[in-house]
């Protein structure tokens, strides 16, 4: 196989796919902090004031989280080139995916900055567990889609 | 006026008797039977019984609309949305039903006894009206049916009845001799159940009692006595020698004569009325008594001792009904003994209640003194606790009276029968109903519920505690039994615990849960369909905490618990926590015990006797210095802001409170004012007057000066002064309708950012400049919709961030919102939400022209300067492993699964918190809970507040459906709907709250797959539950149809989310009173004063009467309507106006007069008043005026034209159910 813009667009997809996993894992690694932080319950002082240790992670927390908008950037990307190279079943494969971004981000709370996740609501023990098994499920897909784009 | 009150009772007594036994009339038999499921409706409807037959005419005339003509006062208004006034046409429509009872007023009592029956008859007729279509016809027919059976059913009731009046009349007295005779009344079961009155006087309280025996407060006493002895009477009269009984009548005569003479002058002078003044006045336990006695004592006359009967059969109706769960405890045997063993074991409870008290004096809290050991000694005395008894929610009072009426009954109903509810026969319902309603005459029926489940309790007292059990889980027909609310407060159950464990137990104000009951799983809660969740007020005002100081707080060391009455002591020297199991060291310090000054006992430590205590901590709980209290004051000065003159008010109240202000003498203070530019104000002391610094560029705000803007209370007190007393002027020619109000917070948090503290703002308008302006996004059109209410969540996260940076550095605001039109409360309550601040709503306020805001913005103001308050707190909730929380509900941020970040706590706030079992609670008994509250003081002390509370795990549907408290679960689901609501939209959570009672009560059903009854059936523990969730259906929150401003409904959003149970309750569920008959029988003592309590009436219009004063308690606002042809002795004696034409509108105040009903009912009200902390508003409602709106709306169990009755509504749910 000559190496064709189709090729190319495999290529890309792969190694941005590659960076999507990390991106699910580093969302599921922080929700999965969020969530079990009160089981190594460390002084309430501790909580009111945080240590140096708890912010650096509070912060790691965050830049996952807001690793979201890049992420659904880089989905949306190839799917386009896909569609460039019509490809259509692998853009056909995506286009679920594709959607439920676009409703997750049309469905965010309000919000003045880009961001899907509201501090107030994230404690909320539905909210986290949705979002757990989100990333989940995302990372499975980025797993299997990544062999796809290897063997396509 | 005794004669036809009394009198006619006999008549109508027996013959109503009879004639549901002995089946005598088949008239009526044919009636309930043939009608039977209507019958029940009516019973639920149609309770009013009595009223109904006397006036045939009445019903003819049934004006449907003409309300002010009308005698008929509740239905006209409950129809008036509806319909159109009919005055002349007899039609069969809704309203003549409901109307019935206002008929009866005009009849004496003797009347309405005997209509009872007929009632039941009408109203089956008139059930169908209910629902909509009219009979024509059937009125006036059943009118004339009515009267023409009375007189035929008198004669043969008596016989029928079999119950030989005379007897059961001397028994009577007998009983009461024997029981009674040397001992003084009051010690006697009065005394015990005084004990259990309010608050800080328990102890105080039942020993006045004790000594006033004769005096006119032991006549509430002594009454009661007489009760027992008449229920007891009845029971035994076979056993007791009639010849006993003549001794007694003259001694309680003694007693009665004034009481009666009292209530036979109000009879007198207003005839009409009169039905209902029995009514309402007997209504409590006691007053029933009351009337029982009473013929005894005021004539020997056979014929008036026939008169008592009535209320024996009451007595044994109720405990058939009650009765028949338990089965017949000792009939027989009861029949002898009761009466010294009820005398008796009274006594001890008195005693006990006393040194009860004394303990909870010393440790406890103040308020909840009173309360907690009611409960115990319930247990104490009676082995088993019933949840009536020992509720004890409010203060106490209701209680107290609750607990009261029921020893008596209790004990009289050992030897009733079977319970009516499972009887097979269609026939015996109707009997057993209608035997309630009219034995007695007119006061009985809504007292019923209230004695049955005090009577109960009374009768467990020697069951083991599965028994108790079992009268939550009775089954209720709500179809049928409409009296379920109960005449005073509704009480917490209590848990089903071990007598010590329950004593140390956490107060039911504090801390409630939903299912007092935990079950074993998930799959059983799921079961249950029944929210498992926390209730809790953990900064409530508590007048005695047990405080302490040590060196090391004791906590375990793995899951951070601290160390609380339910861990166990393995040996002196190690304890296992109850929340996770581990075995901790106990440590040296703690082996001595500062109490006692003892050592080695580490069980006797005040921590482990105490659920409720409070730590100082040390300087481990602090990575600052405690910050000082700190408030900052963000006014609006724009014109719209002048204009409703709020800054005079609030200004003067502030230089009132000024000293008052939480805090040291670190305490400081700053001032903010903003229209289109932000105004700071330097008060460094020093200067010779408060210096005035405008800040105009709001696109970046800074700061003028860094200090001196919050300056330091005590050495700037003048200026501060110089500056109240000159703001309320210094604007008054604005022209300025701008308002900067996102500008103006950006600027109070930079002030504040480096200390913390209080923020209040005060806001007029729509925010309109600046960072975090906002528009108009209410559509009046819109406001009654019934289907999508819009625009509920925020519009702009400006807000919410600012409130996170807010709470990020321990900054609290606090929003007062004075505004006449939209001003997106939905967007601005953000800023308070999430920075655990407080929210305060006046819509349309107007120094002038609107009195009742007014008066009630200074009240709340007052409250608000001078509370408690904690800065710089986290709560953290901990639980016993395999629970976990699932959801917050208030006003906070959730900085962790189980940590809120509170910027400031104030005692005026409440919590709920979802909980869910993740893993199977199978092997252990008990799950505990406990709150931990960690603040800073206004005296810059750092404290810890722990609540714990401790429940028992049970794997039983029917446990579960037993502990069920159906106010937490109200409330929590209130917060839940709320969150769905915003989240989703309002007509999926007003279809969910729908869902939980029809899931619940359906899930119940199914567990008792044994009955197979028609109706609604619910466990007696969730019997309120449909009403409740009606209630709230129809709640400014949540309804739709009606015209509600989005602002108010949001703002009634907002109290769910942050109120404390108690005010949510009255909020979904007014208090009901009817006022203008207030009577000292069954009055609380509190502090020298005498405060009637008056029943708790049904939310219906059919309460009303025209010749009645009725006062709503909704918590914020206490509504006094008075009726157009109210007395005019109780207008001129208490309201201090010569007749009803000249009360003036906006009203808001009762004139201090010094007669005694004036007095009455001043105490009643200013005890309303003083039992929460925000001082609700007096707002005296004429027919006329325009707060009757408001009014009845809150009659909730009415029709409106948007929404259900409370019969339709149980039909709605039946028709769910059964699908």
């Amino acid at each position: 196989m000559a190496f064709t813009f189709a090729a190319f667009c495999y290529m890309l997809a792969l190694l941005l796919t590659a960076a999507l996993i990390f991106f699910a894992i580093w969302h599921i690694i922080a929700f999965d902090e969020l969530k079990t932080d009160y089981k190594n319950p460390i002084d309430q002082c501790n909580t009111l004031n945080p240590t140096v240790e708890k912010v650096k992670k509070i912060k790691r927390v965050r830049l996952a989280l807001k690793l979201v908008l890049p992420e659904y950037l880089i989905h949306v990307f190839f799917c386009i080139m896909f569609l460039c190279a019509t490809e259509w079943l692998s853009l056909g494969l995506n286009m679920p995916l594709l959607a439920y971004h676009v409703w997750r981000y049309m469905s965010r709370p309000v919000m003045s900055g880009p961001g899907l996740y509201d501090p107030t609501t994230i404690m909320n023990a539905d909210i986290l567990a949705f979002c757990q098994k989100e990333g989940w499920c995302k990372l499975a897909f980025y797993l299997l889609s990544f062999f796809y784009y290897l063997y396509g | 006026m005794s004669v036809p009150g009394f009198n006619p009772s006999p008549a109508a007594g027996l013959s109503r008797h009879p004639t549901p036994n002995g089946g005598a009339a088949p008239l009526y038999q044919n009636g309930p039977g043939q009608t039977y499921p209507l019958m029940q409706s009516q019973a639920g409807y149609g309770a009013p019984h009595p009223h109904y037959n006397s006036a045939p005419g009445h019903y003819a005339q049934m004006p449907k609309k003409a309300p002010p003509v009308n005698n008929q006062y509740g239905m006209n208004y409950y129809q008036n949305n509806n319909q159109q006034p009919m005055q002349t046409t007899a039609r069969p429509e809704m309203a003549p039903v409901f109307r019935a009872p206002q008929v009866h007023s005009s009849r004496p009592p003797v009347s309405s006894q005997v209509v009872g029956p007929t009632s039941n008859v009408s109203m089956s007729s008139a059930s169908p009206l209910h629902t909509g279509p009219p009979q024509p016809g059937s009125y006036p027919a059943s009118a004339g049916y009515y009267g023409g059976s009375m007189p035929l059913v008198g004669p043969a009731g008596t016989s029928a009845q079999g119950f030989p009046p005379l007897s059961a009349l001397a028994t009577v007295p007998s009983a009461p001799n024997s029981a009674y005779p040397t001992v003084s009344f009051p010690s006697a079961p009065g005394s015990s159940q005084y004990g259990t009155l309010p608050s800080s006087q328990t102890s105080a309280a039942s020993h006045n009692l004790v000594g006033t025996g004769p005096t006119p407060s032991s006549v509430s006493t002594a009454p009661r006595a007489p009760l027992q002895q008449v229920s007891l009477g009845h029971s035994v009269t076979s056993s007791w020698p009639s010849s006993a009984a003549v001794s007694a009548p003259p001694s309680y005569s003694g007693n009665f004569p004034g009481t009666i003479a009292a209530i036979n002058s109000k009879a007198n002078t207003v005839p009409p009325s009169s039905a209902n003044h029995l009514d309402q006045s007997c209504q409590p336990p006691w007053n029933r008594t009351f009337g029982a006695v009473h013929p005894t004592a005021g004539s020997p006359a056979p014929g008036r001792l026939a008169t008592v009967t009535p209320t024996p059969p009451v007595s044994a109706s109720l405990a058939q009904h009650e009765g028949m769960q338990y089965g017949n405890v000792a009939n027989s045997s009861a029949s002898s003994a009761p009466a010294p063993l009820s005398s008796s074991s009274d006594d001890e409870d008195d005693d006990d209640e006393g040194e009860e008290d004394e303990e909870a004096g010393a440790d406890s809290s103040s308020t909840t003194s009173s309360a907690s050991p009611v409960p115990n000694n319930y247990e104490a005395l009676e082995g088993g606790s019933y949840p009536d008894t020992s509720s004890k929610l409010p203060p106490g009072p209701p209680v107290s009276q609750a607990s009261k009426v029921a020893k008596p009954f209790g004990y009289g109903y050992p030897s009733l029968q079977p319970a009516y509810q499972q009887t097979p026969a269609p026939c015996s319902h109707p009997t057993n109903f209608q035997s309630f309603n009219p034995s007695s005459p007119g006061y009985q029926q809504d007292s019923k519920p209230y004695p049955t489940m005090n009577q109960l309790s009374a009768d467990l007292g020697g069951l083991s505690l599965p028994a108790l059990q079992l009268e939550a889980l009775r089954p209720v027909n709500l179809m049928q039994d409409r009296n379920i609310l109960p005449s005073t407060e509704v009480q917490a159950p209590l848990p089903n615990l071990s007598t010590d464990l329950k004593k140390a137990n956490c107060s039911s104000d504090s801390f409630r849960c939903t299912l007092t009951n935990i079950p074993q799983t998930q799959a059983l809660l799921n079961k249950a369909k029944l929210p498992l969740g926390l209730l809790l007020h953990p900064f409530r005002d508590l007048t005695q905490l047990p405080v302490i100081t040590s060196n090391t707080i004791v906590r375990c060391r793995s899951c951070r618990t601290y160390i609380n009455p339910f861990v166990s002591f393995l040996d002196q020297r190690r304890w296992k926590c109850n929340l996770c199991y581990r075995v901790n060291d106990v440590p040296e310090e703690f082996m001595y015990n500062p109490l006692t000054r003892s050592y080695g006992e580490p069980h006797k430590r005040p921590e482990v006797q105490n659920s409720t205590v409070e730590f100082i901590a040390s300087s481990d709980y602090m990575l600052r210095p405690p910050q000082p209290a700190v408030y900052l004051f963000v006014l609006d000065v724009s014109h719209n802001a002048v204009e409703a003159g709020y800054l005079n008010v609030l200004c003067q109240s502030l230089l009132e409170n000024l000293d008052k202000l939480p805090g040291d003498t670190r305490t400081r203070v700053g001032f903010i004012t903003f229209d289109s530019t932000i105004h700071f104000y330097n008060l460094q002391e020093g200067l010779s007057q408060p210096q005035m610094l405008v800040v105009s560029d709001i696109e970046d705000v800074f700061l003028p000066t860094p200090d001196s803007l919050l300056v330091n209370l005590k050495e700037s007190k003048e200026l501060v002064k110089d500056l109240l007393n000159a703001l309320p002027c210094m604007f008054t020619n604005t022209r300025e309708t701008h308002s900067a109000l996102g500008p103006a917070l950006q600027a109070a948090f930079k002030l504040m950012s480096a200390t913390g503290g209080r923020v209040s703002v005060f806001q007029t308008q729509l925010p309109s400049l600046g960072a975090g302006l906002l528009h108009s996004r209410e559509d009046p059109n819109q406001r009654s919709s019934a289907k999508v209410v819009q625009h509920l969540g925020p519009a702009t996260d400006f807000y919410k961030k600012l409130a996170l940076d807010c709470s990020g550095q321990q900054i609290a605001v606090d929003l007062f919102l004075l505004s006449s039109q939209y001003s997106d409360l939905a967007s601005l309550a953000c800023v308070s939400k999430y920075s655990a601040g407080s929210i305060f709503y006046y819509p349309s306020f107007h120094h002038v022209h609107n009195p009742v805001q007014a008066e009630k913005f200074q009240k709340d103001l007052r409250r608000y300067f001078t509370r408690k308050i904690g800065f710089e707190a986290v709560m953290r909730i901990r639980c016993t492993k395999g629970l976990s929380i699932h959801t917050f509900h208030g006003n906070f941020f959730v900085r962790s699964t189980d940590l809120l970040s509170l910027a400031n706590v104030n005692p005026d706030s409440g919590f709920a918190v979802q909980m869910s079992i993740e893993e199977s609670l199978a092997d252990t008994a008990l799950v505990c809970f406990q709150a931990a509250l960690l603040y800073t003081s206004s005296k810059g002390k750092r404290r810890i507040r722990v609540h714990t509370l401790c429940l028992p795990v049970v794997s039983q549907l029917n446990d579960v459906f037993a502990g069920a408290d159906v106010q937490a679960i109200t409330c929590l689901l209130a917060n839940m709907a709320v969150d769905r609501a915003i989240s989703s939209n309002l007509s999926d959570s007003r279809d969910a709250l729908v869902n939980a009672v029809v899931d619940s009560l359906s899930a119940y059903r199914s567990a008792t797959s044994s009955l197979q009854q028609s109706g609604v059936i619910a466990p007696y523990s969730l019997r309120l539950f449909p009403l409740y969730v009606l209630a709230l259906l129809k709640q400014k929150a949540l309804r739709t149809g009606t015209s509600t401003r989005l602002d108010d409904r949001v703002f009634a959003m907002c109290e769910f989310k942050c109120q404390p149970l108690q005010q949510i309750m009255r909020m979904i569920h007014p208090n009901f009173y009817r006022i203008d008959n207030l009577t000292d029988e069954g009055a609380l003592h509190v502090n020298d004063s005498i405060v009637p309590q008056p029943p708790i009436l049904q939310l219906s219009a059919e309460r009303l009467t025209r010749e009645g004063a009725f006062l709503m308690d909704c918590g914020s606002v206490l509504y006094l309507w008075v009726g157009k042809s109210c007395d005019v002795t109780f207008i001129s004696d208490v309201l201090g106006y010569p007749n009803h034409a000249s009360i003036p509108q906006n009203m808001t105040q009762i004139p201090e007069l010094e007669t005694p009903s004036s007095e009455r009912t001043r105490s009643f009200i200013t005890w309303l008043q003083e039992n929460r902390s925000f001082n609700p508003v007096l707002c005296i409602v004429k027919d006329d005026t325009s707060a009757k709106t408001n009014f009845f709306q809150l009659l909730i169990e009415d029709r409106t034209e948007a929404a259900l009755s409370y019969y339709e509504f149980l039909l709605h749910i039946q028709q769910q159910i059964s699908k």
